[in-house]
């Protein structure tokens, strides 16, 4: 007998008998007591951490009661609130760039006969796998102001002592930060394009508009919705990143909000002072992603979420070169440029001295890979966190996404609330969360690799939810209702059907969540032990210590062990499989 | 009892009762059809009888043993029972042949008997060249052919369809019904389909249960429904008809302008008053000039709208005493301009009365 037989198609939201009053000790039924373990475990991921932050801005460090003192240390000093306004400026620049990158970009790619929009995108795919911080190490080396090879190059043409460019430097900042990370405005915007139908255009066209204004009247504002999404999200990542504030805001002398946030927690620790000064960082986030919401739901948007119909190119003539020239110089500094001269460097004597076959060696990589004292147990830590951190979110996400699309049990969209609210919390907010709860007696997790793997499974698992929950949607319930039909039960259904038919899709996501989480440091950089390492936190310290050439090696292991694992994925999964999901 | 039983069957969503006291008795190998509009409560009982829902009253037997109660029910697994889905579920991870073995393997029948029976079925669906192929391979049509074999192979008890022909074009639908009514023909089993096109329904069907809100309206042969309606819900639902009241007494019922002897129904009257009567465009001749006087009624008016709709005419016919309105349908042959006097024979065994 059985009473979880009650799956309906989607669709309808109600579907209990009428309330019956049932004693308590009947309500600890396996169905509810799995709701309670998936909640218990959504509780120790999201909200423990998060309640603590809260609490501990408002708790006296010696005496634990309650206080508002940390807000004023965190906010006391005009230099703390500099930090924050500068922290602002420069996130609104980098949209602006971003934007300049990423739009064009994504129009060319999708909606031109551009040539070359092959190689395009898969550069572009490129500067998602480059983490943000070797990015910015690749611009130290072209552009630092004595010994960048730009300004070397400059020096030896001009004759001038004075450095052409200066990496260390607001518009520098803006650069790096803006390269790191317009990947995700090219694949918003460019899914967007590719949702238009033509016969939209063609309307436009038939009632006597012209190409040029065809295109301002009627493809850029159905994108619109996309490309303000894009910059919301843009404006967040630029705000709460943070390997390249550490390479350049520090020498630029340019203060923002994440360094400040280490200042905190660093000796002596105030963990509640840098929660207090962390709640901004975490209101700005849900508000604009509340705002983004509020714009998407606009009813005269919903034609872009329409399913794309035939869609024609835009004959570009000549003007096809300039675009592509355009696509280059972006391409160009965003991924080949950088990546270049890191390669460059990693198998360099001494950058400084510029390239000469004499200064060729392999004694870099010897060094990271077998001598210095963590990069090998940070590379073993990296690729390990990332395959647990992915495997276990896309394992929880898809046991939570099942139980909501099957409304298998009552108030699971509970769950699925859980499940997508870390997005809104920034990955160094995250770790200080996770550092108050977690690092210190009584659960003192601190110097553990758990605590790390407990934060990034729950720093990706809103994309491990989203994945799984559109792979279950796309599942029509009546393909396991004919197995169980037939004779098959739950099991049965979930092992023959469900499961062979979200293999991709769950293999899409665990790559989607891999990738980042190798290279993962905002949430590392808090949780690091003094055994417990990551490459990303690997690569800081070696630019502290000056070793760029080392860390150019280090940094070329790891891009290596990914794009080799993003190969195997390709090759398995089809080429597009993470150009074409937002 | 033998067959399929269903009593008292009911089933609430929160304030709304899908399905209520409905109870009918499918003898075994016949082919009912749930017939009615959408939302009336035909897919809830069809999913109650597989056991993807559970009753909140009555209960539902299948020769005798109890399946569904609200108490607690026996999972759909456990049913033998087989399904046609709408959106036909074929596995997209496996190939027809795959797709058409699964229950047999979950039978686990030897290897060489679920070939043999996979290759005999997929011959009567004249799907045997195309085992190896993919579902995305295969047309709409092929697909539910391969939901038909799949069904069918593993002889279950009883067969349920939800609406399998709704996705498919006008001509397919056709020639699936007939396929469908083979199959039964075939194998006898005993089958429940549900849909809200009435000519499946009569197509395929031994017998039809017309429902409406939730409930039972009437459940007879398709000829009897057309001709013998109960209710005005199941007069109007299937095929088309005309509504007359009249009033009853005196071994007559009088309609306005005309009156009829109760003899000359189809059907006995009993009691008087008020009288609802449904007459099928069919059982009406238009004429130019008046016909014999003996035993037909014979209205006399004129034609007021025509639409040739290629098998038929349909003519709006007014009487000239009483005014009364009726859609008569006339062979093609049968012309008249709009605006021409004609004369109306009605066949009085073919005046039913209804409950309203
Ligand atoms: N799971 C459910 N939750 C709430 N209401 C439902 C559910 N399933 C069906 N209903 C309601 O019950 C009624 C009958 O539905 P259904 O059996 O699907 O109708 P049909 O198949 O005849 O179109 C409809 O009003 C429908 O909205
Ligand atoms: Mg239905």
């Amino acid at each position: 007998m059985t009473s979880v037989s009650d799956t309906h198609a989607m669709g309808w939201s109600k579907d209990e008998p009428a309330k019956v009053r049932v004693p308590w000790r009947q309500r600890l039924q396996p169905a509810n007591l799995l709701w309670l373990f998936l909640a218990g475990i959504l509780a120790v991921l999201i909200i423990a951490p998060m309640w603590t932050l809260v609490v501990s801005s408002f708790t006296d460090a010696k005496t634990g009661g309650w206080t508002l003192q940390n807000y004023v240390e965190a906010y006391g000093k005009e230099r703390h609130i500099t930090a924050l306004t500068n922290t602002l400026k420069m996130g609104a620049c980098v949209v602006i760039l971003k934007l300049m990158f990423g739009v064009p970009l994504a129009w060319a790619c999708t909606r031109t006969d551009m040539p070359g929009r092959n190689f395009v995108r898969y550069s572009v795919f490129g500067a998602f796998i480059m983490p943000p911080y070797l990015a910015g190490v690749g611009w130290i080396l072209l552009a630092g102001p004595n010994t960048g090879w730009i300004n070397k190059i400059w020096h030896a043409v001009s004759g001038s002592t004075e450095p052409l460019v200066n990496i260390f430097s607001f518009g520098g900042l803006v650069l790096v930060t803006a390269i790191g990370g317009f990947f995700l405005v090219f694949v918003l915007v460019s899914s967007a394009f590719e949702m238009i139908n033509s016969e939209m255009e063609d309307a436009a066209n038939i009632l006597g508009a012209g190409p040029f204004k065809t295109a301002m009247k009627v493809t850029f504002p159905l994108v619109m919705p996309a490309i303000i999404g894009a910059a919301l999200l843009s404006f967040l990542g630029a705000i709460a990143l943070y390997g390249v504030p550490a390479l350049i805001s520090i020498p630029a002398r340019y203060p923002v909000v994440v360094i400040q946030l280490t200042e905190f927690f660093s000796f002596p620790l105030r963990i509640e002072v840098a929660a207090a000064y962390s709640i901004p960082l975490l209101l700005i986030t849900a508000a604009l992603l509340g705002l983004q919401k509020l714009i998407l739901r606009r009813k005269g948007y919903v034609s872009v979420s329409g399913k794309g119909g035939e869609r024609r190119i835009v004959k570009l003539g000549r003007w096809r070169w300039v675009l592509f020239a355009y696509c280059m110089i972006v391409v160009s500094l965003a991924v080949i440029m950088p990546l270049f001269v890191l390669l460059l460097a990693a198998f360099s004597e001494s950058w400084t001295t510029g390239f000469s076959l004499s200064n060729l060696t392999l004694s870099n990589f010897h060094y990271v890979l077998f001598e210095h004292s963590s990069s090998q147990r940070a590379l073993m830590g990296s690729i390990g966190l990332g395959i647990a951190a992915a495997t276990v979110a896309i394992t929880l996400a898809l046991f939570i996404a099942y139980i909501v699309q099957r409304k298998l049990l009552p108030f699971s969209s509970v769950l699925a609330f859980l499940a997508v609210s870390p997005y809104v919390v920034p990955g160094i907010v995250l770790a200080i969360g996770f550092y108050a709860a977690y690092a210190l007696p009584p659960i003192a997790l601190y110097g553990t690799y758990m605590i790390m793997a407990l934060a990034f499974i729950t720093r990706f698992l809103p994309i491990a939810f989203t994945t799984s929950s559109a792979g279950v949607r796309s599942i029509h319930p009546e393909m396991e209702e004919a197995v169980r039909i037939l004779g098959g039960g739950r099991t049965t259904a979930l092992r023959h059907v469900v499961g062979p038919l979200l293999k991709r899709t769950l293999a899409g996501g665990w790559l989607l969540i891999f990738v980042p989480a190798a290279q993962e440091l905002s949430t590392a950089i808090f949780l690091v032990g003094p055994t417990t390492r990551v490459v990303s936190v690997v690569l800081l310290d070696l630019s502290e210590e000056g070793e760029l050439e080392k860390l150019a090696a280090l940094g070329s292991v790891l891009l290596i062990i990914i794009v080799a694992v993003v190969a195997l994925g390709m090759k398995y999964l089809g080429r597009d499989f993470m150009l074409r999901r937002s | 009892m033998d067959g399929l039983v269903l009593k008292n069957l009911g089933r609430r969503f929160g304030a709304v009762d899908a399905v209520k006291d409905f109870d009918l008795h499918i003898k075994p190998g016949e082919f009912v059809s749930l017939l009615g509009p959408s939302g009336c409560g035909k897919t809830t009982t069809l999913r109650m009888i597989a056991g993807f829902i559970d009753p909140t009253s009555g209960s539902i037997e299948l020769d005798g043993k109890v399946l569904s109660a609200p108490s607690g029910s026996v999972p759909p697994e456990k049913r033998g029972m087989s399904m046609i889905f709408q959106s036909y579920a074929i596995w997209p991870n496996m190939t027809v042949a795959q797709n058409v073995a699964f229950g047999l393997n979950l039978r686990k029948l030897p290897s060489d008997e679920v070939k043999k029976r996979v290759g005999a079925v997929l011959e009567t669906v004249r799907m045997s060249h195309l085992a190896d192929r993919y579902p995305a391979e295969l047309s709409g049509g092929q697909q539910q052919r391969v939901a038909l074999a799949r069904a069918v192979v593993i002889r279950p008890a009883v067969l349920l369809l939800d609406e399998p022909l709704s996705n498919l074009d006008a001509n397919l639908r056709e020639e699936m019904r007939f396929e469908i009514k083979r199959m039964h023909d075939e194998f006898k089993i005993t089958s429940v389909y549900v849909t809200h096109d009435q000519g499946e329904a009569m197509v395929t069907s031994d017998r039809i249960a017309v429902m409406n809100n939730g409930r039972l309206e009437q459940i007879d042969s398709p000829y009897a429904l057309y001709s013998r309606p109960k209710t005005r819900f199941v007069a109007s639902f299937i095929g088309r008809t005309n509504f007359l009241s009249g009033n009853c007494g005196n071994h007559m019922i009088d309609f306005s302008g005309f009156s009829v002897p109760l003899g000359m129904l189809g059907e006995e009257v009993t009691g008087g008053g008020p009288i609802t009567v449904s007459i099928r465009p069919q059982a009406m001749k238009l004429s130019a000039t008046e016909a014999g006087r003996d035993k037909a009624i014979n209205l006399e008016g004129s034609v007021k709208q025509s639409s040739f709709l290629g098998e038929t005419w349909d003519y709006v016919f007014q009487s000239r005493e009483g005014g009364l309105q009726f859609r008569v349908a006339a062979p093609p042959a049968d012309v008249f301009q709009v605006g021409a006097p004609a004369w109306l024979q009605i066949d009085p065994k073919q005046i039913v009365p209804i409950a309203d």
